[in-house]
């Protein structure tokens, strides 16, 4: 339920996908390559290098101020952060301070009511990301640290938004928006680890507020949020202050715990960074030409193909599954809605598989062999399954066809006399639930199209086969 | 093809940190083949140490060459090593550097000024043709002025930074030191060449032979370029100076740049703030002698720096850090800029009627070792270089006779980009003189 008195913003971190990093030449391409394999004298810090801007990472900026309804200033400008950490290679971080990129926009997300709600973006602005840490635990129990520098200077944006949030459900709802809308932007690739990241500020109205830092998945800012709420709602019930403080969100206990005050005192000497000029770029604006987002291709999907709001929010909730869906959906909108939505995003996700690693040509012909009643239900579900387990890791290629797997396990629908010489078989082999039939018994027929469909394994409609039990228990008793 | 070129030269002021006593250079018909050319030691040099005259950068040798290095290679140049300098560029005198100060080459009890010293030393002495240094409030120019030899600061964005350490980002810019104007200006057409690696870099190449013909040209001359703080001597060659280009055919006139009372400190305000930033990568993390691993990392950065980086450097870090806090960035780097401001106003206002402004270069000649050893009598020495500096105009210093034997240095300012006017100027006043 939406509480009045919470009071929720956020500032989320998303990299953005790039050819190259934010000042530098260096490929962005690194997740499945050996630690500073992507570096230069940029990226590394070293003395003497300068940097130097991608466009690419603007347009992505731009894009992202365009689809938010957020203004882009004539002027605007990067400057240094300045801190200490053995991550961040030069000294300080390039960022934006008083003069983002884009300012004041809107997103609409729906509140836990399910009405539609307006949410203020503060801002926008442009980063780098550091390098990474990795803590390692040596055997004289000492603890060490490597440098990897192959995330830094990837381009980051932060939006940042206003306090206009009251329920950790609708703070998360509202980063599946974000998180959609920038994919069908495609400026973010949200499949890579690390690519958005979140410090929550909370407050319970009249109370100070307390900012959650480190929170590295949607499911974590609701767990955080929550935590806080009941955190700060036990405080004030026991008459105690809230301290306004820095917490960190522990991923793995689902807890904050309070940082070192200190950090709070950070002062981070903002000034604008010499090496780069202003930027420029409100012009450039007017040659952005936004994609289909996702409430437009919901509205469509609803209209076009006829199906229900909840299967049209949850196809194109993902901009991959929403592609899927409209290259399946030819032979009938309808069923391939139930199919993919209610079905498959289901048996993909308990593979953990990705709606890339199937094949649109095997999902179609299964959509067709359930609309031409060639299979039942069940076996269809039998069959993607199998086809799934044996599609696991390999080409789209090698994925065996549903035709060829009904066939090659004997899923056709059991109909005519392969099915009521089925049925007389279960009646002749259970003579006292014949009897309980006989009794009075409703339950008595239950059991009886039960063993007809664990005789065939599925195949048999349930409808078809509870009429023509029905029919047969009739027949004997004459 | 590679040659060889054996760098055997007696070094008597210290001018230089590194020498190869074989450089390599390439027969590539260039403007500059088989020239002896000295690199200032902040200036990135692909296989050769690059220290910056400080124990912070002892035995890092860079992966990388600066653009203006790839350009001067490309030219047929011998790099035939590194010199002298303040550390970081932080001083004026060559007296701040971990290896010990470069001597003055007319006087060996005096400096040679700075921070490129050892560049212009390297040049009054002969051992090299040319050399580079870098100016961000009169590094080229002082040195240039008291060791009596051409020394060029270029429009800021006239020549790429990529590779130049940077101490104050929005004010250094690299430029050639030489025996002539024509030196000068020959090393100037090699390094500006366009570099899309440096974001603030104009695409400004420049092409030029100088021309002794300035009939016509209007030379502005400023009171203050001749007031208090200014040696009477010193004025006086300079004076005399001026009425050669007027008998060469310019026409001079005064005028004032009252925004120069504020030139120095907002010279070392944005100077001090931007090192202050510019000088935190020096961690010992990726380069530099090593670091304790063993302790926490805020406590061995902190004593790291305390230890390797020099005590000149270390009051410009902390004087910067204070300036940038929060509640203090108004007061100091915000009122800088206005001030910085109010100096390229000025500038384009006597601009507006003269093509050239000329007056001394330093206020006295070169001091004695050791005599400006309290900070503030040191920045004073720079308040007739600032004002280019802060501006982002070029100027130039051509020697112009000597005070107690000591050379004295004509500086000519010019409008931005028209460092050919600059040149022009100073090569007319070489013609009457040689």
């Amino acid at each position: 339920m939406t509480d009045k008195t919470v009071i929720i913003g956020l500032e989320i971190h998303c990299q953005l996908n790039t050819k190259t990093k934010l000042f530098c030449g260096c490929s962005t391409d690194f997740q499945r390559d050996e630690p500073n394999t992507h570096v230069c004298p940029i990226c590394l810090g070293l003395p003497g290098a300068l940097p130097c801007l991608n466009k690419q990472a603007v347009m992505h900026a731009l894009k992202v101020a365009k689809a938010l309804n957020l203004t882009v200033p004539e002027v605007s400008e990067f400057s240094r952060k300045n801190y200490f950490y053995p991550d961040l290679p030069a000294g300080y971080q390039i960022t934006q301070d008083d003069k983002p990129i884009a300012e004041k926009g809107i997103m609409e997300v729906d509140d836990d009511e399910g009405h539609p709600k307006k949410i203020r973006i503060t801002r926008i602005h442009l980063e780098e990301d550091p390098g990474r840490l990795i803590h390692k635990t040596s055997r004289d129990r000492a603890g060490y640290s490597l440098v990897d520098y192959n995330r830094s200077c990837i381009p980051l944006i932060e939006i940042v938004t206003e306090p206009d949030l009251r329920s950790p459900k609708e703070a998360r709802r509202f980063l599946n928006k974000l998180r959609s809308t920038l994919e069908y932007l495609e400026v973010f690739d949200g499949e890579r680890e690390g690519s958005i990241r979140v410090d929550a500020n909370i407050s319970i109205k009249g109370h100070n507020r307390v900012e959650c830092k480190n929170i590295s998945s949607y499911k974590g800012v609701e767990k955080a949020l929550n935590f806080e709420i009941t955190r700060q709602r036990n405080l004030i019930r026991k008459g105690q202050f809230i301290e306004q403080e820095t917490r960190h969100f522990l991923e793995g206990r689902g807890i904050t715990t309070s940082s070192r005050s200190k950090e709070n005192k950070n002062d981070y000497r903002y000034f604008p960074a010499p090496d780069l000029p202003a930027l420029r770029v409100s012009e450039w604006l007017k040659d952005i030409v936004l994609p289909e987002l996702p409430d437009a291709r919901r509205e469509r999907f609803m209209t076009q193909y006829g199906i229900s709001e909840n299967h049209a929010r949850t196809l194109t909730g993902d901009l991959k599954v929403a592609n899927f869906y409209e290259s399946v959906a030819g032979a009938d909108p309808a069923i391939a809605a139930i199919w993919v939505a209610d079905i498959l995003l289901g048996e993909i996700n308990y593979r953990s598989m990705r709606i890339d690693d199937v094949p649109t040509m095997n999902i179609a012909d299964l959509i067709v062999l359930i609309r031409d009643g060639a299979i039942t239900d069940k076996s269809g579900v039998e069959v993607l399954r199998t086809m799934l387990d044996a599609c696991m890791g390999q080409d789209h290629e090698a994925c065996e066809m549903p035709a060829d797997i009904v066939t090659r396990l004997g899923l056709t629908k059991a109909e005519g006399d392969d099915f009521t010489d089925v049925i007389r078989e279960i009646i002749a082999a259970n003579p006292n639930a014949v009897a309980d039939y006989r009794a009075g018994k409703k339950g008595a027929v239950n059991f009886l199209v039960g063993q007809v469909m664990k005789t065939t394994r599925g195949r048999a409609d349930p409808k078809e086969l509870n009429i023509a039990m029905d029919a047969a228990l009739k027949e004997t008793e004459d | 093809m590679a040659k060889e070129y054996f760098f055997d030269k007696a070094d008597q002021t210290n001018a230089f940190i590194t020498r190869l006593d074989v450089a390599m250079y390439e027969e590539s018909g260039g403007p500059l083949q088989g020239k002896g050319i000295g690199i200032s030691d902040n200036i990135s040099t692909s296989g050769i140490p690059t220290t910056c005259a400080s124990r912070i950068l002892a035995g890092y040798v860079p992966p990388f060459d600066a653009h203006v290095i790839t350009l001067l290679r490309k030219a047929g140049a011998a790099i035939v090593g590194k010199t002298n300098m303040d550390e970081f560029g932080a001083g004026n005198t060559t007296e701040h550097s971990a290896y010990g100060p470069t001597t003055n080459p007319n006087e060996a009890s005096r400096v040679a000024g700075g921070s490129s010293g050892g560049s212009a030393a390297a040049v009054a002495t002969g051992m090299v043709d040319m050399a580079l240094g870098s100016d961000t409030g009169g590094s080229i120019r002082s040195p240039a002025a008291f060791c009596g030899v051409v020394g060029f600061k270029p429009t800021n964005g006239r020549v790429s930074r990529y590779g130049l350490i940077a101490y104050s980002s929005s004010m250094e810019q690299i430029g050639p030191l030489g025996k002539t104007v024509t030196d000068v200006n020959t090393l100037m057409s090699v390094i500006a060449g366009p570099d899309p690696r440096d974001a603030t870099m104009y695409d400004r190449p420049y092409a030029h032979t100088p021309s002794k013909d300035i009939a016509g040209m209007k030379i502005a001359v400023p009171d203050e370029f001749f007031g208090e703080g200014v040696d009477p001597a010193v004025a006086e060659s300079v004076r005399t100076a001026i009425r050669k280009l007027e008998d060469a055919g310019a026409e001079t006139m005064t005028c004032s740049i009252p925004s120069m009372s504020h030139a120095l400190a907002a010279h070392y305000v944005t100077g001090m703030c931007e090192a202050s930033t510019n000088l935190s990568r020096f961690d010992g993390v990726r380069f530099g002698p090593p670091v304790e691993t063993k302790r926490p990392w805020h406590e061995e950065f902190s004593d790291y720096r305390g230890m390797f980086f020099g005590k000149e450097v270390q009051r410009r870090i902390l004087l910067g850090t204070f300036a940038l806090t929060e509640g203090y960035y108004e007061k100091y780097y915000a009122k800088a800029q206005v001030a910085r401001e109010n100096m390229r106003k000025d500038f384009l206002r006597i601009f507006r009627d003269a093509d050239i402004i000329a007056g001394p270069t330093m206020p006295q000649i070169a001091p004695k070792l050791g005599e400006k050893s309290d900070p503030i009598s040191m920045y004073l020495a720079d308040i007739l270089t600032a004002p280019a500096s802060l501006a982002g105009v070029p100027a130039i210093s051509v020697p112009c006779g000597t005070v107690d034997k000591m050379p004295v240095g004509l500086q000519l300012i010019g409008r931005h980009f028209e460092d050919e006017r600059v040149m022009d100027a100073a090569f007319a006043y070489e013609s009457e003189v040689l």
